[in-house]
């Protein structure tokens, strides 16, 4: 058994950025990643739009990827490729590992970072009734399919939904020679990036059908067309508003949900909303030592928000591998109990008109003092063009943020400081009005 | 020259095959289907009736009592997941006490261990989640719930061990009698036929029987909700609805695999149509509400339907029909999995008292072996037992299903044994990759990609499920510069 500092779960963004953050130091860190390389799904994500934010240029994922993995291998971090970590042990800091080429291996950390990202939601957890013939793919696996495999999925293509995924497919499929037919969406906006209906649709000419839904698969062996309807406010569809659509493929883009299997199992708490682990702002979950990051904590709009996120855990796992070593007397739990006791941890809650928030607990005794400020991410229920994000403290109105152009499908960052916050804060609350 | 040839490989054919093969016979087992257990046993409630439903007078009532006891058994030579969790029938008023008060007195006619009735308070300790409204239960500690089609592969890969041959994508289109033989498809010769087929039972009577009005099927479609694991404690027991004349009402249980499983409804349709609708789903979904007030339908990963055969006689046909030595099993609805160990049982007996009466020889089979290999689970086993496989097998060390950690020996082993797999379904309802929450949006490529290594079959000719089900149309065969 090999003992690590700090070990990171999963060699995307993620991970890769937290790996990177981590080995700053003299510590042993230990990245594992699933895959026969690093870089994770931004492997098969060959379209541009990658590191606007970081890097003020367009990347493709693959490039973007790169910049990261080269930052990696130059590190003292070591990589452990084609191995899945199947077990964590939060008791005795321990995980057990599956890997291709050494078998079953076990490590114990000091800090451990999930970055396990996320996977796309299937047919079933949209509930399309008909037939369940071969041609029916999540957007993700259509992509590996058409950009790893090299393969040719399907000719006459049907999108549902216009995640952006989705919309990267519409035009990917469009490029590779297929005829994209159409992208249905339940809601009355795309939940994908504007720049994305603009760029994978409009400009090709694919219809985009709000308000609609596949309400049912035909074909027996292979997928031969889809019945969509004109849905209701209540996603119901309306009777008489069915069309038959031909295809030989369908392409599902309707969600993504974060990766928490293990997460799960190690009895980490998850938030209702997020369907991610409870993080504060050091990204640390409810389980001391181990921290969350990227889109296994909470589905991202931009990998350069991910790779931020990441290297956030990764700074904040080093501090507090350095801590625990200083305090080693003091024992977990003991040190858990005496922070709840002084009150230590302010709650973040949102109205409904909020579809979730990040992180959800603050903590006041950082790991990082030089990291009083800190950005609560929010994302909004329904666009709306103008709208004033009310912050209460306890209750009380505590600051207001105008912001325009508010969408589901791109992340709001406010940014504040602890520092500001009265001594006496228990709670905050975020809500959200029209102007 | 076949003793026996079986048509439909379902889990009443797979077993009648297995129990035969106790005996010195050559038999084959014909399916029309890619792989075995493509009709009513792979799409079912997944579970064991504990008998006191079917009339005891009747053959249903007979064979589930029997079939359930065989179940301890079989499911330990066989080595397929069975576990009796029982079951528990709600009742509402004294409308349905009085149907909880006739299937326990039947049930007793039938011998069914522990059956009781049980009130409120005892309901509530144990289904803690069960509506209110519900005074009464009808409590039956042997039902069970077990994987249908991992019974019916694993009777196949037993009955093939001990000599047995299966033919797939084998539809019978024609049976001729000659004299003292059939022949099947001008092609195969057998001495007797036992008609298995399922739903097309009529249609396969009336190849040798054209006039026949013996065996009449109608098909009842259930539909079906399975949700992913994390849904696992909402019950602990079989829960059913009070029996109506359709059927024995609508279930939520838990899977063999720690899943949910929540329907059927029973519908009047096609023989082929195994489509789900909104409505059909909408309704199963009302009565599962009925049932539990909170019914996490958001935690849904799979919808899916099978069809029963319905008989017009109302009870199972077992028999030898006016066509001498050609043995209809047919109308195997509910309770047909329940039962069809016991239908093995006594189509067996059927199969020897014909060869008396021809005075034909048979002797037992000498070398014939009950049991069937385990599956490895490799990832339920101790940290010793799995490094003991990986010394042995490095390919269990490499994870291909994150959702229920299943590595790439196991499916390897799955594809080669006999009656292995051969599409990406059947990968799936043998080791379950694909089974959970991502239904196979990672590790469907992975799958893909083993079935072609393996098989030695080019990758776009993979199957998903039926046959010519390709998922992939193509590979691009880029030029190198």
């Amino acid at each position: 058994m090999k003992n690590y500092d700090v070990i990171v779960i999963g060699g995307g963004p993620a991970g890769l950025s937290a790996a990177f953050e981590a080995s700053k130091s003299e510590l042993k860190v230990l990245l594992i990643e699933r895959d026969k390389c690093l870089g994770g799904i931004l492997n098969q994500c060959i379209h541009t739009g990658f590191g606007v934010q970081i890097f003020k240029e367009e990347l493709t994922g693959p490039e973007y990827a790169e910049r990261y993995i080269d930052l990696i291998e130059q590190s003292n971090a070591e990589v452990l490729l084609n191995s899945m970590v199947v077990e964590i042990d939060k008791v005795d800091r321990k995980i057990t590992v599956m890997s291709e080429y050494q078998g079953r291996l076990t490590f114990t950390y000091t800090a451990l970072i999930l970055a396990m990202g996320c996977r796309e939601r299937s047919r079933g957890s949209v509930i399309i009734p008909g037939t369940r013939p071969a041609g029916v793919f999540t957007a993700g696996a259509a992509q590996y399919y058409t950009n790893i495999m090299g393969d040719k999925i399907g000719e006459n293509i049907f999108i549902l939904g216009s995640g952006d995924i989705g919309l990267i497919m519409a035009r990917r499929m469009t490029l590779e020679g297929s005829k994209v037919l159409g992208v249905a969406e339940i809601q009355s906006f795309s939940s994908g990036l504007n720049r994305n209906i603009v760029q994978c649709l409009e400009d090709f000419e694919i219809p985009l059908y709000l308000n609609h839904t596949v309400v049912e698969i035909h074909g027996d062996t292979r997928i031969e067309g889809v019945t969509i309807s004109k849905v209701d406010e209540n996603y119901k569809p309306i009777e008489g508003t069915q069309q038959y659509i031909s295809c030989d493929t369908l392409l599902l883009s309707v969600g993504l949900i974060p990766e928490n299997e293990l997460t799960r199992a190690a009895g980490i708490s998850i938030d209702g909303k997020t369907k991610g682990p409870v993080i504060n702002q050091e990204m640390e979950t409810n389980v001391k030592g181990i921290f969350a990051c990227g889109n296994v904590a909470q589905v991202h709009d931009l990998v350069d928000f991910v790779t931020l996120e990441g290297a956030r855990a990764g700074r904040n796992a080093l501090k507090y591998v350095l801590r625990y070593f200083q305090n080693r007397n003091l024992t977990i739990e003991k040190e858990s109990e005496s922070r709840k006791e002084l009150n230590q941890e302010i709650g973040i809650n949102i109205s409904n008109q909020f579809l979730m928030v990040s992180p959800q607990v603050l903590k006041r005794e950082l790991l990082d003092v030089s990291q009083e400020d800190f950005q609560v991410m929010l994302r909004v229920s329904n666009p709306m063009e103008k709208g004033k994000i009310i912050m209460y403290v306890d209750g009380v109105k505590f600051k207001q943020f105008d912001k325009k152009f508010l969408t589901p499908g791109e992340s709001i960052h406010l940014k504040l400081s602890l520092s500001t916050l009265p001594n006496t804060a228990n709670n905050l609350m975020f809500e959200l009005t029209e102007v | 020259m076949y003793d026996v040839a079986i048509i439909g490989a379902g889990v009443v054919g797979t077993l009648i095959a297995r129990s035969l093969a106790k005996y010195e016979l050559k038999i084959i087992i014909l399916d029309k289907e890619n792989d075995v257990a493509c009709g009513a046993t792979k799409a079912n409630s997944a579970l064991i009736h504990a008998g006191y439903d079917a009339p005891f007078d009747s053959l249903r009532g007979q064979l589930n009592a029997k079939g359930n006891e065989l179940y301890t058994q079989l499911s330990k030579e066989l080595n397929f997941s069975f576990e009796r969790i029982g079951s528990l029938v709600l009742g509402e008023g004294s409308e349905d006490y009085k149907t909880l008060e006739r299937l326990y007195e039947n049930g007793i006619k039938l011998n069914i261990p522990g059956l009781k009735l049980i009130d409120r308070e005892e309901l509530a300790l144990m289904e803690p989640g069960v509506n209110v409204k519900f005074q009464h239960a009808l409590y039956a500690p042997t039902a069970g719930i077990t994987e249908p089609w991992e019974v019916a592969i694993a009777a196949c890969e037993n009955a093939m061990d001990n000599g047995v041959e299966l033919r797939l994508n084998y539809a019978v289109n024609s049976i001729k009698k000659d004299n003292f033989k059939y022949r099947i498809n001008d092609e195969i010769e057998t001495k007797l036929v036992i008609n298995c087929a399922g739903i097309y039972a009529d249609y396969i009577y009336s190849l040798i029987s054209p006039n026949q009005d013996r065996v009449k099927l109608s098909a009842r479609r259930g539909q079906y909700y399975l949700l992913d694991k994390s849904a696992s404690n909402i019950v602990k027991h079989i829960l059913f609805t009070c029996p109506t004349e359709k059927g024995k009402g609508t279930i939520i249980s838990p899977t063999a695999h720690g899943n949910i499983i929540i329907g059927p409804n029973s519908e009047q349709v096609q023989k082929d149509d195994t489509s789900t609708t909104f409505t059909g789903l909408f309704e199963v979904l009302g009565k599962a509400r009925k049932m539990i007030s909170e019914v996490p339908v958001e935690l849904n990963i799979a919808n899916f339907s099978g069809i029963r055969a319905e008989p017009s006689t109302r009870d199972f046909i077992i028999e030898e029909s006016n066509e001498k030595r050609f043995v209809n099993v047919a109308g195997i609805k509910s309770p047909g999995l329940s039962s069809a160990p016991a239908i093995a049982e006594y189509v067996t007996d059927l199969v020897l008292q014909i060869y008396q009466r021809e005075s034909w020889v048979v002797e037992k089979n000498k070398v014939f072996s009950p049991l069937r290999k385990a599956r490895y689970h490799f990832a339920s086993l101790s940290s010793d037992k799995q490094e003991h496989l990986i010394k042995l097998d490095p390919r269990f060390a490499h994870i291909i299903c994150r959702c229920e950690t299943i590595s790439e020996a196991e499916i390897v082993d799955a594809i080669h044994r006999n009656c292995g797999a051969k599409t990406i379904n059947g990968v799936k309802r043998r080791v379950r990759p694909g089974a959970g929450r991502c239904q196979g949006g990672f590790c469907g490529p992975k799958i893909i990609d083993i079935l072609s290594r393996e098989l030695n079959i080019d990758r776009t000719k993979v199957e998903h499920e039926r046959g010519g089900s390709y998922p992939i149309m193509k590979e691009r065969k880029y030029e190198k510069l």
